[in-house]
């Protein structure tokens, strides 16, 4: 009996991606053949690699053949599972590559998320040099931007980029499937020091908590303390009347994000560059957010071309009391960043009521003062995560209390 | 492959190279700068007007009888530039006039040959052409690289170039010169016509030395053609043709800047590390090729000088839009253009008296009275490899295969800061390895290394080092980059098994061979 599957992408114009194709036999043995870009530099150990790949998933006999466009080890390994998951549905086996020291590291609850880039989660090329733009979050995408029929090519890509990629920092992040779909991309996403987990079309809070308690049996079985975060995104008339419900539906949610391009269409509204129509959304968002001592995301700038409309779009989300928007392309990261960054303005005021606070706190005084003017506790709380926000950008320096001792 | 005997030996920077090729004597890379020619330049015959009709009608019909006027014979040198680079339709139509007059054994002296050359292919293995001395991009590499070349090929820069034409080291026959606008005299530029091109800069040495010059053109106006880049008093006959060159294929209408986010960053950082080694001042000079990170950095820089008032004294291109913006937003005061790759580079070649067109010979040559390349404050090159001693190399992949040719790219390695802007790794293949497959630029002479992944300066640049040590820029040594590359990569990349023949050699500005090309199995 034989039985014949494929995966992955091959053509000219497909860079960092393979072709594999794979026919069980019954006998024989493996039968490699290969056709790589990088034959002599790397055609030894891409064979070894797949051989190894086929005794993990333990098949034996097989012909298998890979187009090979410069893809990198941990796609290959990919597409090879994927292909073999495909001839073989019920093998339950996992081929993992390495987990990097580089992606270890922690998150934490309250972190900068200025910006989030969307890489579609079956795409190679993206991954590996998202990280070197410096996004504060990179999201490995499962939902939108891959086709239903390659859904489980990407939950294999997106594992292994996760156990291999270098992010460089940038907050790990992946969004799922709406459920139930969601709930099966977790079981490979889930063991593999993901971050945060997005939520897409959130109308309810029993779908996080659906989504909480699977990951939590998830971390359970795999001895994992770290908890993963929860970012739900309200793309829905019903999501946005339920705002706060799903915001606190569970503590491990760090922060709400808006998405209003499905919104829009959602409430029967075209959607235009000024955003009148989703003005209510976007405030409930923030107001929910916050009301639920969680971080409000405004949505995707989806034309990467234009610039200015962004800057625009990014300074009226900040306006609004967003801190974060997302995007699609590397070039968009500076501009959000800068667009969030405190004005000069901002930060002189802000570094002056820190001080006032800071002053009043040694001399125990219970009443922060500025000159003449009382100043509140929530302006105080500002100030502090201005001041911070300026830091963590570069606008100002660690010491900067050093120039005003005197 | 070679049908020469050579013996080899091992020149100043480690390279096993041919001391004899084609059968004349070659001299190993003694290191840079120490190397002394002696002895007189060559000339070609001298000429008289008494052989040239007085009314200064040079025109004959066609390519062959020309060529046939011209002398040719068996084993000549014949030359020709590409100034039309993708789009040259002449260099073709040379040797099929060639092929059909059975004319056998020619050497091919172009200053490159591109894909468009690939024709060629078919009189090298009829015996038509020996073998190819000059650039060889695609095919005709491809070719050469797998041992099929009767003779060995030479690679010079265009400096090299024209520096082996006036030191005789290669005595050109008969020079064919294609020209968008010529006389009947031989006077000739490239500012007009359908194939127009800018400048004809790589034509020069081949006007001023080959024994028999003749230009073909397809757009011929009545005496004067001025400016008369070619002059016509070098000129034995003029051609006219149909059509010389695929104006679509020699300039683009829109260079444009690359979309790729990688690529752009490390143009970026490329324009950062020039603002913060203070390299950007008042005065200042720079050069920038036609490539997707050089046009994005020019945009960069450009930036960064609007922002603090600098303007730069001169420009050196490779002309683009970008530059061209430059020079008339007065944020340069000069373009020196060694050619020209858009349709504004061309317009305001044609209409800028500052935007002058140069010449190998004024720009590149080495065994000249000085040169203009190592005037240039900050020059942005490419590069297929580099290693851990700042050794670059231009012409072969990784797998050994010889693709590109060097173009100006050893003549600029002598700027005052010399920049390669290249990603960390190509799809799968490190740029940054342990040694550089072929060596085509020394190490001393590269200063630093942009990458996606930060910036390697090389250590003899402590003045560098310092310039830009308080500034946030990612400075890392270039052999961390290499090895986070190589982690990306999957290891270390395996070497090409290469047969023993030498298939090409590498010439250094000087004339000394710096590395060979073996060949591919």
């Amino acid at each position: 009996m034989t039985k014949t599957c494929d995966a992955g992408r091959c053509g000219e114009k497909i860079r960092s991606d393979c072709f594999v194709s794979l026919e069980l036999r019954d006998s024989g043995g493996i039968e490699l053949g290969l056709k790589s870009k990088v034959e002599v530099m790397y055609g030894g150990s891409i064979r070894e690699l797949c051989l190894d790949v086929l005794e993990t998933l333990g098949v034996k006999n097989a012909v298998v053949t890979i187009e090979d466009q410069g893809a990198l080890p941990f796609v290959i390994s990919a597409r090879l599972e994927t292909a073999v998951k495909r001839c073989l549905p019920d093998n339950d086996g996992e081929y993992l590559p390495e987990m990097l020291d580089c992606s270890t590291y922690k998150s934490q609850r309250r972190r900068f998320r200025r910006s989030r880039l969307y890489l579609p989660g079956n795409e190679p090329k993206f991954m590996i040099n998202a990280g070197i733009h410096k996004p504060d979050g990179i999201i490995l995408d499962l939902e939108d931007s891959v086709a239903p029929a390659e859904k489980d090519a990407a939950r294999i890509l997106v594992r292994n980029a996760l156990r291999w990629v270098d992010f460089y920092g940038a907050e790990r992040m992946v969004r799922i499937n709406q459920l139930p779909a969601g709930l099966e991309d977790l079981n490979y996403i889930v063991p593999h020091n993901v971050h945060v987990i997005l939520i897409p079309k959130c109308e309810s809070s029993q779908q996080v908590r659906q989504i909480d308690e699977r990951i939590k049996e998830i971390l359970d079985e795999k001895n994992i303390e770290e908890p993963v975060f929860l970012m739900p995104i309200i793309e829905s008339a019903l999501g946005v009347i339920k705002a706060y419900e799903i915001a606190s539906a569970s503590e491990n949610i760090v922060a709400l994000a808006v998405g209003l391009e499905d919104y829009t269409a959602d409430i029967g509204a075209e959607r235009t560059k000024e955003g009148k129509e989703s003005f209510f959304a976007r405030s409930q968002i923030v107001n929910a957010a916050r009301a639920a001592n969680v971080q409000p995301i405004d949505t995707v700038f989806s034309d990467v071309k234009d610039m200015e409309g962004l800057r625009q779009s990014t300074l009226e989300a900040r306006s609004l009391g967003f801190e974060g928007k997302g995007c699609i392309h590397p070039r968009q990261l500076k501009v959000i960043h800068e667009a969030f960054a405190p004005t000069e303005g901002e930060i002189e005021r802000a570094k002056r009521i820190v001080l006032a606070f800071e002053r009043a706190e040694r001399e125990g005084l219970g009443v922060v003062s500025l000159g003449s003017k009382m100043i509140d506790p929530p302006v105080v709380k500002r100030a502090l995560r201005t001041v911070e926000l300026a830091i963590e950008m570069g606008l100002l320096e660690k010491n900067w209390r050093d120039e005003y001792v005197r | 492959m070679s049908d020469e005997g050579y013996k080899l030996e091992t020149n100043a920077a480690g390279r096993i190279v041919p001391t004899t090729i084609n059968g004349k004597p070659a001299v190993p890379f003694q290191g840079v700068g120490k190397y002394r020619p002696a002895g007189r330049k060559a000339a070609p015959p001298v000429a008289t007007c008494a052989d040239y009709p007085g009314d200064g009608n040079k025109v004959l019909t066609n390519l062959k009888t020309a060529l046939i006027k011209a002398g040719i014979e068996d084993g000549m040198t014949i030359s020709t530039h590409h100034h039309f680079r993708n789009g040259d339709l002449v260099a073709n139509r040379v040797f099929d006039a060639c092929a059909e007059i059975g004319v056998k054994d020619l050497m091919w002296f172009p200053s490159a040959s591109f894909p468009c050359h690939e024709p060629i292919i078919r009189h090298l293995d009829s015996g038509v052409v020996h073998h190819i001395e000059g650039s060889m991009n695609g095919p005709l590499g491809e070719y050469c690289s797998r041992g099929k070349m009767r003779g060995m090929g030479v690679l010079r820069s265009h400096g090299g170039r024209y520096r082996a034409v006036q030191d005789g080291e290669v005595h050109i026959d008969i020079a064919v010169i294609a020209a968008p606008t010529a006389d009947p005299f031989g006077n000739a530029n490239g500012l007009t016509g359908p194939s127009a091109c800018g400048l004809l800069g790589f034509a020069l040495a081949d006007s001023q030395f080959a024994d028999r010059v003749i230009v073909v053109t397809d757009n011929l106006i009545d005496f004067p053609c001025v400016p008369w880049q070619i002059h016509g008093n070098y000129v034995d006959f003029v051609v006219k043709m149909d059509r010389i060159g695929d104006p679509t294929k020699i300039v683009s209408g829109t260079t444009e800047i690359t979309r790729s986010p990688d690529r752009l960053l490390i143009a970026e950082l490329t324009a950062r590390f020039i603002k913060e080694a203070g390299i950007m001042k008042g005065g200042f000079s720079f050069q920038a090729g036609a490539g997707g990170i050089s046009l994005a950095f020019v945009t960069f820089l450009e930036k960064y000088m609007k922002e603090t008032g600098t303007k730069a004294r001169f420009v050196r291109g490779g002309s683009t839009k970008y530059l061209v913006k430059l020079l008339e937003e007065g944020l340069t005061e000069y373009i020196l253009d060694g050619q020209t790759f858009d349709l504004d580079g061309i317009r305001s070649m044609r209409e800028n008296p500052k935007h002058v067109n140069t010449s190998p010979f004024t720009s590149y040559n080495y065994h000249g009275k000085g040169n203009f390349a190592s005037m240039v404050d900050a020059v942005v090159l490419g590069a297929t490899e580099v290693d851990v001693n700042f050794n670059a190399n231009v012409v072969t992949h990784s797998d050994g295969l010889l693709l590109h040719g060097i173009g100006g790219w050893q003549n600029c390695l002598f700027s005052k800061c010399t920049i390669l802007s290249i990603p960390s790794f190509r799809d799968r293949i490190p740029v940054i390895v342990d040694e550089v497959t072929t060596l085509c630029g020394p190490g001393e002479l590269v200063d630093v290394v942009v990458t996606e992944r930060g910036i390697a300066i090389n250590p003899r640049r402590e003045d560098l080092i310092d310039a830009v040590s308080g500034s946030d820029l990612p400075i890392r040594p270039i052999e961390e980059i290499k090895a986070e590359v190589e982690k990306i990569c999957g290891g270390k990349p395996a070497k090409p098994k290469l047969g023993d023949e030498v298939v090409a050699a590498i010439k250094w500005v000087d004339g000394t061979v710096i590395d060979c090309v073996r060949r591919v199995p």
